[in-house]
């Protein structure tokens, strides 16, 4: 992927990844959440992961956001603005947040990554769909299964959750 | 492979996205809001997971699949904790976690 294409994609999400932590109209802050997703799968379709960007499309820009926008829908007053953070609170968060970055890119920065060159990536479909149903060497069959049972079981617990508590 | 983009650049992109999300955490009240800052962390760490199995260990897919169950995870996390808000704010007509701090009946 060329450096233009990355840097492009780059500043989209980062725009919109503090618009959606800043923004004080709550819909919209679902809508910008909703671009940086975007942005992301086209980071994953730059680096040749058509499968995982499919997914990311499907699951989040599809799934995800559009039961949060749901939600916001019952739960929020669409016309009133959330209230302003208090300006203490913005000072102490941003220092916090301004540190722990300085400190985990500096260290990206010194680190020495190996360079890789001789090995190429495989993602087609068919040796990720061989990878994800094998039970040798770097196959991922059980923790395939085990989402499996996750998600039937965030299902139940969801439902039992959000129905009327006093319909017996 | 003409690639002019090192793991580097990806790390700090994913870097500078998980710490946005930490500030929306800390700084937002709704709930909803917060559950879209996590989302954004989620989704930094993915970028993370991707760039490592792209740069450093292409010859198999671990990254790739981490980065898949992510989003599983992800998603089941979203219905329960919407599912708990709709409850809560059924119980309450509010989702301010300032003013959410009883768990009894």
């Amino acid at each position: 992927m060329s450096e233009t294409v990355f840097y492009i994609l780059s500043g989209f999400i980062l725009v919109f990844s503090i618009l959606t932590v800043t923004s004080r109209k709550i819909l919209r802050t679902a809508v910008y959440l909703l671009f940086v997703l975007l942005g992301t799968c086209g980071i994953y379709f730059a680096m040749d992961f058509n499968f995982l960007a499919a997914v990311q499309l499907t699951v989040y820009a599809g799934g995800i956001v559009v039961i949060i926008i749901f939600s916001i829908m019952l739960t929020s007053d669409l016309q009133d603005k959330l209230e302003a953070v208090q300006f203490r609170k913005i000072f102490f968060s941003l220092l916090a947040v301004l540190i722990g970055a300085a400190v985990c890119i500096t260290t990206i920065l010194n680190h020495s990554f190996p360079q890789i060159t001789d090995k190429v990536l495989d993602s087609s479909m068919r040796t990720i769909g061989l990878r994800l149903l094998s039970y040798n060497e770097g196959g991922f069959v059980l923790p395939f299964e085990i989402i499996s049972i996750l998600l039937l079981a965030a299902i139940i617990g969801s439902i039992i959750i959000a129905k009327k508590a006093d319909s017996n | 492979m003409e690639t002019g983009v090192s793991i580097q650049h990806f790390m700090v992109l994913s870097t500078l996205m998980f710490f946005i999300g930490v500030y929306g955490f800390l700084t937002r009240k709704n709930l909803i809001t917060i559950l879209l800052s996590v989302e954004l962390i989620l989704n930094s760490v993915n970028i993370n997971f991707v760039a490592f199995n792209k740069f450093l260990y292409p010859e198999n897919l671990g990254g790739h699949f981490f980065a898949m169950f992510v989003i599983a995870v992800a998603a089941t996390e979203v219905s329960v904790a919407i599912a708990i808000i709709i409850s809560l704010y059924r119980k309450l007509k509010m989702i301010d976690v300032e003013n959410v701090n009883e768990m009894k009946y």
